[in-house]
Parts: C-alpha cells; sequence; structure tokens
C-alpha cells in the first residue's frame, strides 16, 4: 500500500504536463523564428545562393558551421545513455532521456542544414543515385543516417514501459495523445521476455552508437582535413572535433536539466547531486578540450609556416581575434575556473557555464570554417571586393536561428509528450532503495 | 557589341546546323526549324552557307545553335583517346593585360565578376622581384576536387582534362573548399545571360550554360581542343604568354611558335605550382626571368572589379 501511494506520486510528478503559459509564448515564439526561417530559405531556393553573403573565397559560410554545431551537440545521446550506462554510472539514469531528446533534434536539424547549404538541392537524390565512395560527403551521409536510427531506436525503446504507464492515464493525457501513445507503444505488455529483449536491444544499441558516433564526428572533421587548406591540413582534427562535441554536448544536457527542473519542478529527481556530478564531468571535458586546442594551435604557431601565417596571425591577433579569444575564455577556461569551485556546481552557476559552452562552442565552430577559408593559398587578388570579407546575410542568420528554433521546437514538443525522466526506471530504483 | 556577338553566334550556329545536316541524311536545317511552331517573319538575313555561297534566310527560322554538335555526355567524360594535354605559361612574358581573361569570359558566357582565369600580382620573397602571374584550373592528374566530389559531377577524363557536368552538380562546394588553386566559381545567382544561350542544353565540354547552384571553371577549352584548335586564352594573348598542347606529342604552341614541351621546360626550368601538395597539375610555368616588360607596366590594367 504504502508503496502504491509512493509509486502514484511520482507518476503523477512525472507525466507529461500541459503547457502553461509560459510554455504556450515559448512555443509561439520557435514557431515564428522557424516561419522567419523558412521565408528566408523560400527566398534562398527562389533566387539562389546569393542571397548569402557566401562568395568564392568563403564558399561556406555559418551553414557548414552550424551543421558542425548540431552534430557536435547530438554526440550527448551517446555521451550520456550509452557511455554511462556501459560503465554503469546509475546517478546519470533521469538524464538519458534529455541527453536522447537532444540527440535526436540535433541530428534532424544538422541533416536539414546540409540540404539548406546546397546550391542544387533539388537534385540531392543524385547523392544516392550517383554517389561516390572515395567522398567523405557519402561517409557523413552514411554515418549520420546510422545515427540518428540508432538514436531514435535509443529514445524509443527505453520509452515503452512508460507508454504503458501513460496508456493508463487515458483522461490525463486527453483522447488524441492517448491515441498515438496506443499506436506507437500497445504492443508492449511488460512481460519479462519482452523486458529482457528490450534490454538486450538498448545493450546493443549502446555499443553500436559509441563507434557510430565517434565516427560521425570523425568524419565531419576529414570533411576539412582531407584538404589541403592551411589551417584544415590537421592530424589532430578528429579527436579536436570529438573533444569538442562531448564539451558542448554536456553543456547542451546541463541546460537543459535546469531549464525542465525549473519548468516542470523536478527538484526531487534532478537534484543538486547532479548538477555537482554533471559539474565534474563538464570540467574534465573542457579541460580536454583545451588540451586538444593548444595540440591544434601551439604546434603550427611554433613552427609559423608561410602558407599557415597569414591563417593564425588573424585568429591570435587579426580579424578573428576577438571571436577567437571570446570563444576559448567563454568555452573553455571561465567555465573551468567557475566549475573549480563547489559552490560554482550548484544549478544556477551551472546554467550560467552551460550556456557560455554553448555559446562559445558555437563561435568555435564559425573559427573552424571561415578564416581557413580568407587564408587561401593564392592571394585573394583578381577578384569583387565583396570576395574578400565575409558577414553573413539576414537570410543566413534568419535560417541559422531558424534551425536552432526548430531542434528547440523539437525538444519542447518531445518533452511535451514524453516524459521527460523515465517513469518506469525511477520507480525500480526507488523499489530498489526500499527493499 | 552584344548584338555583334550574338550575329556571330547565331552565324556560327546556323552553318554547323548545315553541316550537321550534311552529315545526317534526314533533314535539312532550314525544314526542321520550319516544322516547329515558327512564322516567317518576312525578315530576311544574309547568311553565308557552307560552301561558301550567299543564302538569304527568312529570320524566324534561324535557331541558335552550339558552335559544334555538342558531344554526349558520356564521349565528354571520356576525353580525346590517345592525348594527354599540357599548358605552359610563360610568366616572363605576361604583362597584366588580362586578354586570357576577357576572351575567356566571352567564350563561356560568364557572370560580369567571374572570373576562370585570374592574374595576380605575386612576390615570392621579401626583396624578390614581383611578376604576373595568370592562374587557370590546374587540370591536376590528382585533383583533390574531383576526390572529394560526392557525385561524380567534377571528373576527369583520360586525356587529363578535368570538366564539370553543370546537370549533376548538386551545388556542395567540397570541390571548392578542396582545390588548392583556389580556380573554381560558383554561380551563386542565376547567371546573367542571353535567354537564347540559357536555354541550350549544357555540354561540360563548352561549359556553356553556366547554370544557378552550380560550380564552373576553366576547362581548357575542351570543345576547342576536339577541334584541334588552341583554347581561347591561348589565341588572344598578344605576347604568347600561354603554349598549349599535347604531351605525347611532346609539343605545345601559343600559335605563333611551336615548342618542344621537354625542351621549353628543361631549357627555361620549368616548374609547378604548389609541387609539394602532390596534386601534379597539368599546367606549367616558366620562371619570370630577362622579361618582357617591367612589373609596372601592368598595374595600369589591375582595376580590382568592384560589384
Ligand atoms: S586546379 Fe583545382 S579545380 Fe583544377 S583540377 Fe586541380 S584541384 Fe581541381
Ligand atoms: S559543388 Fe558540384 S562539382 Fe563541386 S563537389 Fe559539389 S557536386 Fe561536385
Amino acid at each position: 500500500m504504502e508503496n502504491s501511494i509512493i509509486d502514484e506520486k511520482i507518476i503523477n510528478d512525472l507525466l507529461p504536463q500541459k503547457f502553461g503559459k509560459a510554455g504556450k509564448i515559448w512555443v509561439a515564439l520557435l514557431t515564428v523564428v522557424c516561419l522567419i526561417g523558412l521565408f528566408a530559405y523560400y527566398r534562398q531556393i527562389r533566387y539562389g545562393l546569393v542571397v548569402t553573403a557566401m562568395r568564392d573565397y568563403v564558399s561556406w559560410g555559418i551553414y557548414i558551421s552550424n551543421f558542425v554545431f548540431f552534430v557536435a551537440i547530438s554526440l550527448v545521446g551517446s555521451l550520456i545513455t550509452a557511455i554511462f550506462r556501459l560503465a554503469g554510472v546509475k546517478w546519470g539514469s533521469p538524464l538519458t532521456r534529455i541527453a536522447e531528446i537532444i540527440a535526436v533534434a540535433a541530428i534532424i536539424f544538422a541533416s536539414l542544414i546540409i540540404i539548406v547549404d546546397m546550391g542544387s538541392p533539388e537534385r540531392f537524390y543524385n547523392l544516392f543515385t550517383h554517389g561516390r565512395i572515395q567522398s567523405p560527403i557519402i561517409w557523413d551521409v552514411i554515418v549520420i543516417t546510422t545515427y540518428f536510427f540508432i538514436s531514435l531506436l535509443l529514445l524509443y525503446y527505453p520509452l515503452l514501459p512508460d507508454i504503458k504507464i501513460l496508456l493508463r492515464y487515458k483522461e490525463k493525457s486527453g483522447n488524441r495523445m492517448h491515441k498515438f501513445y496506443s499506436y506507437i507503444g500497445s504492443f508492449w505488455k511488460g512481460t519479462p521476455e519482452q523486458f529482457k529483449l528490450s534490454e538486450k536491444a538498448i545493450n546493443i544499441l549502446c555499443v553500436t552508437i559509441i563507434p557510430v558516433a565517434f565516427t560521425i564526428h570523425t568524419v565531419t572533421s576529414w570533411l576539412f582535413a582531407t584538404t589541403y587548406r592551411p589551417g584544415w591540413d590537421s592530424t589532430n582534427f578528429g579527436a579536436y572535433f570529438i573533444a569538442g562535441a562531448f564539451l558542448v554536448g554536456s553543456g547542451a544536457v546541463v541546460v537543459a536539466m535546469y531549464v525542465f527542473r525549473k519548468a516542470y519542478h523536478l527538484e526531487k529527481y534532478i537534484t543538486e547531486n547532479h548538477f555537482e556530478k554533471m559539474g565534474r564531468v563538464v570540467v574534465l571535458l573542457s579541460l580536454l578540450y583545451l588540451y586538444f586546442n593548444m595540440n591544434e594551435f601551439l604546434t603550427p604557431f611554433f613552427k609559423m609556416k608561410k602558407s599557415e601565417e597569414g591563417y593564425l596571425n588573424g585568429l591570435f591577433s587579426g580579424d578573428f581575434a576577438t571571436v577567437f579569444w571570446f570563444a576559448i575564455l567563454i568555452g573553455m577556461i571561465i567555465p573551468i575556473i567557475i566549475l573549480l569551485f563547489k559552490s560554482g556546481r550548484k544549478p544556477l552557476p551551472m546554467f550560467i557555464v552551460g550556456v557560455m559552452v554553448i555559446v562559445g562552442a558555437w563561435f568555435k565552430r564559425y573559427l573552424i570554417v571561415t578564416p581557413t577559408l580568407l587564408h587561401p593559398f593564392l592571394p585573394m587578388h583578381d577578384a569583387p571586393a565583396s570576395y574578400h570579407h565575409y558577414f553573413p546575410s539576414w537570410e543566413e542568420w534568419a535560417i541559422t536561428m531558424g534551425s536552432l528554433a526548430g531542434a528547440l521546437l523539437i525538444i519542447t514538443i518531445l518533452a511535451r509528450v514524453f516524459p521527460i525522466i523515465p517513469i518506469q526506471e525511477t520507480l525500480t530504483e526507488e523499489h530498489e532503495k526500499a527493499i | 557589341m552584344e548584338n555583334n556577338s550574338r550575329r556571330d553566334f547565331l552565324l556560327t550556329g546556323l552553318i554547323t546546323a548545315g553541316l550537321v545536316s550534311g552529315c545526317t541524311p534526314k533533314t535539312d536545317p532550314f525544314e526542321a526549324g520550319a516544322s516547329d511552331i515558327a512564322v516567317p517573319s518576312g525578315k530576311k538575313v544574309k547568311l553565308l552557307s557552307v560552301d561558301g555561297e550567299e543564302i538569304e534566310v527568312d529570320e524566324a527560322f534561324l535557331k541558335p545553335v552550339p558552335h559544334m554538335p555538342p558531344v554526349s555526355n558520356t564521349e565528354a567524360r571520356i576525353g580525346i583517346p590517345g592525348k594527354k594535354f599540357v599548358m605552359v605559361i610563360d610568366l616572363s612574358r605576361c604583362k597584366n593585360l588580362k586578354k586570357c581573361q576577357s576572351a575567356c569570359n566571352h567564350a563561356h558566357e560568364l557572370n560580369p565578376g567571374e572570373n576562370w582565369i585570374k592574374v595576380d600580382p605575386m612576390q615570392d620573397a621579401e626583396h624578390t622581384a614581383p611578376y604576373w602571374e595568370p592562374t587557370t584550373c590546374m587540370h591536376c592528374d590528382e585533383p583533390p576536387c574531383v576526390k572529394v566530389c560526392p557525385v561524380d559531377a567534377t571528373f576527369k577524363r583520360q586525356d587529363g582534362i578535368v570538366l564539370i557536368d553543370s546537370d549533376r552538380c548538386i551545388g556542395c562546394r567540397f570541390c571548392m573548399a578542396a582545390c588548392p588553386y583556389s580556380t573554381r566559381v560558383f554561380n551563386w545567382g542565376e547567371p546573367e545571360i542571353a535567354p537564347a544561350i540559357a536555354a541550350l542544353p549544357y555540354s561540360c565540354e563548352t561549359s556553356v550554360p553556366q547554370k544557378k547552384g552550380t560550380v564552373g571553371k576553366c576547362d581548357f577549352c575542351a570543345d576547342m581542343t576536339r577541334m584541334g584548335e588552341l583554347p581561347h586564352c591561348v589565341s588572344a594573348c598578344p605576347n604568347g604568354v600561354f603554349a598549349f598542347g599535347d604531351l605525347n606529342e611532346d609539343s605545345v604552341s601559343n600559335g605563333a611558335e611551336t615548342f618542344r614541351f621537354s625542351d621549353l621546360i628543361k631549357d627555361k626550368g620549368g616548374y609547378r605550382l604548389m609541387e609539394d601538395l602532390g596534386t601534379k597539375p597539368s599546367v606549367y610555368y616558366l620562371p619570370p626571368v630577362s622579361r618582357n616588360f617591367p612589373f609596372e607596366s601592368g598595374l595600369e590594367n589591375d582595376k580590382v572589379q568592384n560589384k
């Protein structure tokens, strides 16, 4: 009896909740930003990429930065779900669903933004009819698709027991939702065999997603590293990208933890202890990323080869210095300093650190793409003056913001539809504790 | 000026049409034109027929035809058997006249501001003399652009020419990021070309017409080489900077003089750009020694176009 009252309480706490006023405003806001982005994309389709500020030298701009950013964030799914799970980290389980939702949203928009960047998107199918395996783009298409499906399944399987619970609360979820839940999960009876099967499936997914996740980041880094450009011609790139991705992904989880905890009053489930632990994870990852940054910049800086000179000077003291030092300070150094203190690992400071990490990471991705393109081997001389600079046009900003808003919208909707903290798992843990 | 070139275009087009009909027994080109919806406009145009006769044709029957029968895509992808095209650029002769550039832009109907040939002022070290360096696509033997293209839109033929299939290019611009010589140009917007030209079917060998959202670059004038003629930049340069030819025949020509390629490269110390990258270009440079013009004489032509 005692037990079931506690259960009731937990379920009540964790059932998806209808949007309040703030929630509605939030969704409306995101929708508006998305629509503006869509309008900008319509203009881009109609007039061509000429509406962007990209030109022959800077032929990749913030779309590609944004793509790399999304790919990076999506890594978190495999970090929190797979690595924590396989390593037997118990405290991470309330965070798994958040991480998986972020991963799915990010990977969807990573693939969309790459289509947005194409000059002739109507020929997208050529990638399948004429695809050539020696191009890193095809590798990317393959791993992104694989990663998307694994992430989706990793979100779905652990959901099944929760859906069974949701189905019991028809009056709470409403008719349409109920239909949806039974559509996607009514085959789940929760028998021991099913549990065993799903457990096995999840374990297999966890084992496979780790190499796939590493591949998707490495392959994305190879999009750059397989070229001859100064600044990209780096053997460090794969590891550098993975370290950076882990960092921004965990930053995103911290931010999401804070927001959901506040919005859904989940203080009991996402505790200060979780922030404390995530704080340690973030410090570790920041240090790791800082280490790879030193590898990335110190060695070429020491040698200062002619081809790299303009690029490195541009970063350290030239046109890009402000953004560069901002990204290093905000994205790594200041978070490390804050998180070294115990009081820095409380929810609010952690939230701020998470935002800093994300913002720093976005600008870092910008710095990976643009400065290199503005420092080609041959001089940018015999070209129109507008080709010598790059500052994104309003369409580019609108589309980029639209994609970010779109990802947030997916996260918001998934959090509205599904319990953001695994209910069944929480119950099981509660029971184990009681015993 | 515009009109003139358009008339030239129609004229050559018509003559070729005549030529084609000569080989194919089907119909004569005028009838083919008449079978379309053309209604005689009453305006006659004088033309020179293939046999050198002057003939009069109603304007309505004139149809633009590319100046040569476009070879099929498959043929264009294979190239001309037994050839290996090379170019030699003599830096000691260049004074930045940019005649190569304008001839190229004209022949390929490029957008204003778009250049496949660029002429850059170069200086190798602080205390060395500056010189003018024309650059084209290097038609690399190990072309990074071809390696990275996901859909085989940019490809290398057996005669060494690297071409682009604008009907297949998805506009990802990976090739632009990969090309260390920055020679590729992107059609960011709808190209500003005459509607008649824009309506032509695209041919990899002429690179005409350029299309929105696809990439373009120097094609070594594959259509001219198929006819055994020199690329437009070679014939347009009054100083004989460019020499073009077949490595297998070991001869290159700038139109006025013909050289044995191997001797030329050996005697003048020819080299290729950025050899260390391993792209193995097909364009060779002769160093700017005993120059025909002082560097300064090129400065006045060096207005950066603004657009
Ligand atoms: S110069 Fe550039 S575009 Fe031309 S073949 Fe070489 S890599 Fe490709
Ligand atoms: S832009 Fe076109 S030619 Fe270049 S890599 Fe992409 S598909 Fe190939």
